[in-house]
């Protein structure tokens, strides 16, 4: 074979390696160009802001700001006001609203919107003596319209959302009534029901995620620490330790939906834990993530030199003296890393949380742990899976924001893993 | 250690420890039997004495829900399930007794579940007092002696160490119970199922159309055929990729190109599957519809086996790579000199020198990633579709295994259904292949590490 004819082919493969490189690197690139471009949008909301002088006669008949007398004025009352005031608010600005119907206009305020208003006046009844500034959600479809999923052409079939509408927004966007801002509520508030994706936030999704974590944190490190001791300083070489070693190498590859199937049956159906509680998601997510932990620690406790137990051993230590003054507090660092990559992969994990009920719809915040662990929650990959099979794009919009918050927290975990690695591993 | 002239086995420090977990054990045991025997109680309690008000295990869980609510709340009234009321709740118990104030009158409590609550309140407090009795005994007792035991001879360190191994070793023993328990779920219920759906047309079936009401069709096969047609596009597109970019990183990349690609594909790694699903579905999913399916007229829908196959081969790339990485790596320089030594360029040496020596753990890292896409869900849950069937056509939509578990698993369950419980014939079957994969891959590999060593 000619010696052209070898170079030839020796730069063609190199060139083969170097497209799958950069095939990958492409593949990465437009995954994030995806979500970040599908889901920036959901940061940002649109919402009518506008002059608020509630009437106090209608919403406190006592005039005494009795909370109990109060609360009997449902949201359907504040609806009313709301539209009310609306109407005033765009008559002082001079913008002409006959086109619309009542319905029409009513419906440009989202559903959720007369619920928040309640909810504010019920906490500060001193808002019905003055007027104030009030931030009102605008519906979910004129919120589409400032983000490109609703057009004109879009508006004239689609029964939620009319051409007037969008007509009048753009009147009250100039005149600074409609205002598209950046929406902490997102974070904050909890999930709302189909017809409102203007409303849905990650509140509980955070909640019920921190509360896992804390529970993989205070279960799968000890646990985790344990046995890779166990396993590297004591156990005798025989078939127990082969078998438990056996184990752990296959638990890390069992498909992670299988301990979903084992959070179903043995913690939910046999312990009598409750559906859909952060309690059952962080034991799944525990035995999930142990072999993750008990991989990175057993490396860890490995790299520490034989020398320095020897020299422990040699000042009279015991063995577990030995162990947990010397090794363990040397091993540290990496056991560390080992478990914050643990805690990012429960943190993104799925399929499980799906088994054992944390996909149903919750918008009731758990309270303070330890009880709170036991009531129903949602987690941010269950809240993303949940919004991304509803049908309203709005809903997948939201869906690919709160990718960009579990990704940036992934990527801030990652990064502390590295960093703290840096920082305090030891060279040998 | 050496202290006033007499030599200590341990230090004071350890005979504290060894005294506080004579009390401590002991004492806790006592506890949990007592916990253990009176939810037992309860639980019998309320099959004899409510056995009127059900007829089936359902009613029975229905009504000592119920009752157990009622009377929890009867407990916590007025104290915090705080340990200093609790304890003065128990000692107005044993001086006053229960006394008049569980009246459930204007409740809605049936007699029976009245007199019920009544007895469990009685019973919980009852065995409050037994656990006071019984706990502060015990401790007093074991104080007793084990400050008896304690002097200069005493070897507590050697005792207190042996607690330590001990713990160390039902620690590592959880990993085995997590086994055992995935096991025995998986078969029990498996059992349960095939008491009501035969085997064969389960394992056979080729048809999958279950009913909400009954008496549908479980055949596996279509599922196993999704599955498998998933993960065969995965491997197409990741074994490659994967490889080639491994031969390219370790033999071929400069250090500074190297020192931003694997990190790059690292995040690759990283990325949560509920990520990738969205991505099949969102943006792969559509664009393999309106620009191949829909020209081509093969395929109308979004989702289709192509893209979560596709999006799965992305979500492997990182694992293979890293898999092949170390397999190259671990083959002997000297293997690589001598076939320079003889002329070979470099392709040359690795197509025919590092390749050959690597296949055998180039083989597992391949089963590896195959038992990965066979248990991947969340990917073909969003991508892949739900219509079960047996088509050779990469652009419809199919079901696989994982995405048939989360279907019946989800939303309502009815646990005596065959509906529901197939799931779990599903689940044993799915980590019977992934075994199957791991253990044949994990025994390539050591095998070919062994080679080398």
């Amino acid at each position: 074979m000619s010696l052209i004819l070898r170079n030839r082919r020796e730069k063609r493969f190199k060139a083969i390696g170097f497209s799958a490189i950069v095939f990958s690197l492409l593949c990465v690139i437009s995954l994030f160009a995806s979500v970040i471009t599908a889901g920036a949008p959901s940061f940002k909301q649109t919402f009518l802001k506008f002059e608020l002088d509630l009437p106090a006669e209608k919403l406190d008949k006592s005039g005494e700001k009795d909370i109990t007398i109060m609360k009997k004025i449902s949201t359907v009352g504040y609806k009313k006001i709301l539209l009310q005031q609306l109407k005033l608010n765009l008559d002082k600005n001079g913008i002409d609203y006959s086109q619309l119907s009542k319905k029409e206009l009513q419906n440009m305020i989202s559903k959720e919107a007369p619920a928040q208003l309640r909810y504010a006046v019920l906490a500060d009844p001193t808002l019905l003596d003055k007027t104030f500034s009030w931030e009102t959600l605008a519906n979910g479809r004129v919120d589409a319209y400032y983000k490109g999923r609703v057009t004109f052409e879009s508006a004239q079939i689609d029964v939620m959302v009319s051409p007037k509408q969008l007509i009048l927004a753009d009147v009250m966007k100039d005149a600074g009534v409609l205002v598209v801002k950046f929406n902490p509520q997102f974070f904050t508030w909890p999930d709302a029901s189909d017809l409102r994706p203007e409303a849905a936030g990650l509140g509980v999704a955070f909640l019920g995620s921190f509360y896992m974590m804390l529970i993989v944190f205070f279960l799968a490190v000890p646990i985790s620490v344990c046995t890779s001791i166990f396993l590297e300083e004591f156990a005798p070489t025989n078939r127990i330790t082969d078998f438990i070693e056996i184990n752990i190498s296959n638990l890390a590859a069992v498909p992670s939906i299988v301990f979903g199937i084992l959070g179903l049956s043995l913690f939910i159906n046999f312990g009598g834990l409750p559906q859909s509680a952060p309690i059952v998601g962080g034991l799944c997510l525990t035995l999930m993530t142990l072999p993750t932990v008990v991989i990175a620690s057993r490396a860890s406790i490995k790299a520490v030199p034989p020398s320095l137990r020897d020299a422990a051993l040699a000042l009279g230590a015991s063995k577990t003296q030995a162990v947990f003054h010397h090794v363990l507090p040397s091993a540290a660092p990496g056991i560390l890393t080992g478990t914050i990559i643990g805690l990012a992969q429960a943190l993104g994990e799925t399929a499980p949380l799906l088994l054992i009920g944390m996909v149903a719809f919750v918008r009731e915040f758990p309270s303070l742990p330890p009880g709170g662990v036991m009531e129903p929650a949602t987690a941010l990959p269950v809240q993303i899976y949940n919004w991304t099979v509803r049908g309203d794009p709005a809903f997948v919009e939201r869906a690919s924001g709160a990718i960009i918050v579990l990704l940036t927290f992934m990527i801030a975990m990652n990064l502390l893993a590295i960093i703290l690695r840096r920082r305090l591993e030891k060279r040998w | 250690m050496r202290s006033s002239g007499i030599y200590l086995h341990s230090s004071a420090q350890h005979h504290a420890w060894f005294g506080f977990l004579a009390i401590l054990i002991p004492s806790a045991l006592f506890l949990i039997g007592i916990f253990l025997i009176e939810n037992y109680l309860i639980n019998s309690l309320i099959e004899i004495e409510g056995a009127t008000l059900f007829n089936s295990s359902a009613d029975f869980i229905l009504l000592k829900e119920r009752v157990l609510e009622f009377s929890n709340n009867k407990l916590s009234e007025g104290r915090d399930f705080l340990f200093i009321s609790s304890f003065a709740a128990t000692v107005s118990y044993l001086f006053f007794g229960l006394g008049n104030n569980l009246d459930f009158g204007s409740e809605a409590l049936s007699v029976v579940e009245n007199t019920l609550v009544y007895s469990i309140v009685k019973l919980r407090m009852d065995s409050n007092l037994i656990e006071l009795a019984i706990g502060l005994t015990v401790s007093i007792v074991s104080f007793y002696f084990s400050l008896k035991r304690i002097s200069s001879k005493t070897n507590s360190r050697d005792k207190i160490e042996f607690f330590i191994k001990v713990i160390l070793f039902g620690c590592s023993l959880i990993a085995v119970m997590t086994t055992i328990g995935i096991v025995v779920a998986l078969v029990s219920e498996t059992t349960n199922f095939l008491k009501m759906y035969p085997l064969d047309e389960f394992l056979f079936g080729t048809v999958w159309n279950p009913q909400f009401r009954g008496g549908g069709a479980l055949g596996v096969l279509p599922l196993l055929w999704g599955t498998l047609y998933v993960s065969f596009i995965a491997l197409i597109l990741s074994v490659p990729v994967g490889l080639f970019s491994a031969i390219y990183l370790s033999e071929y990349a400069t250090k500074r190109f190297r020192s931003f690609a694997k990190p790059g594909m690292e995040l690759l790694a990283g990325i949560p599957t509920i990520v990738y699903g969205l991505f099949a579905l969102v943006t792969v999913g559509p664009i393999l519809r309106d620009y191949f399916a829909q020209p081509l007229s093969i395929g109308t829908s979004a989702n289709s086996v192509m893209a979560a196959g596709l999006v799965m081969g992305i979500m492997l790339i990182p694992f293979v790579s890293s898999l092949s990485d170390d397999i190259i790596n671990a083959v002997p320089q000297n293997l690589r000199d001598g076939s320079y030594a003889l002329g070979a360029t470099k392709s040359e040496t690795i197509k025919k020198v590092i390749l050959p020596a690597a296949l055998p753990g180039i083989v597992g890292a391949v089963l590896l990633a195959t038992s990965r896409a066979v248990g991947e869900t969340m990917i073909v849950v969003l991508g892949a579709g739900a219509a079960a069937k047996i088509s050779g056509n990469p652009f419809e939509g199919m079901a696989t295994i994982t995405a048939k578990i989360v279907n019946q698993l989800t939303g309502d369950k009815e646990f005596e259904s065959p509906e529901t419980l197939v799931a779990f014939a599903l689940g044993l079957t799915l980590f019977c292949i992934t075994l199957l994969l791991n253990v044949v891959a994990l025994q390539i590999v050591r095998k070919y590490r062994e080679q080398y060593d």
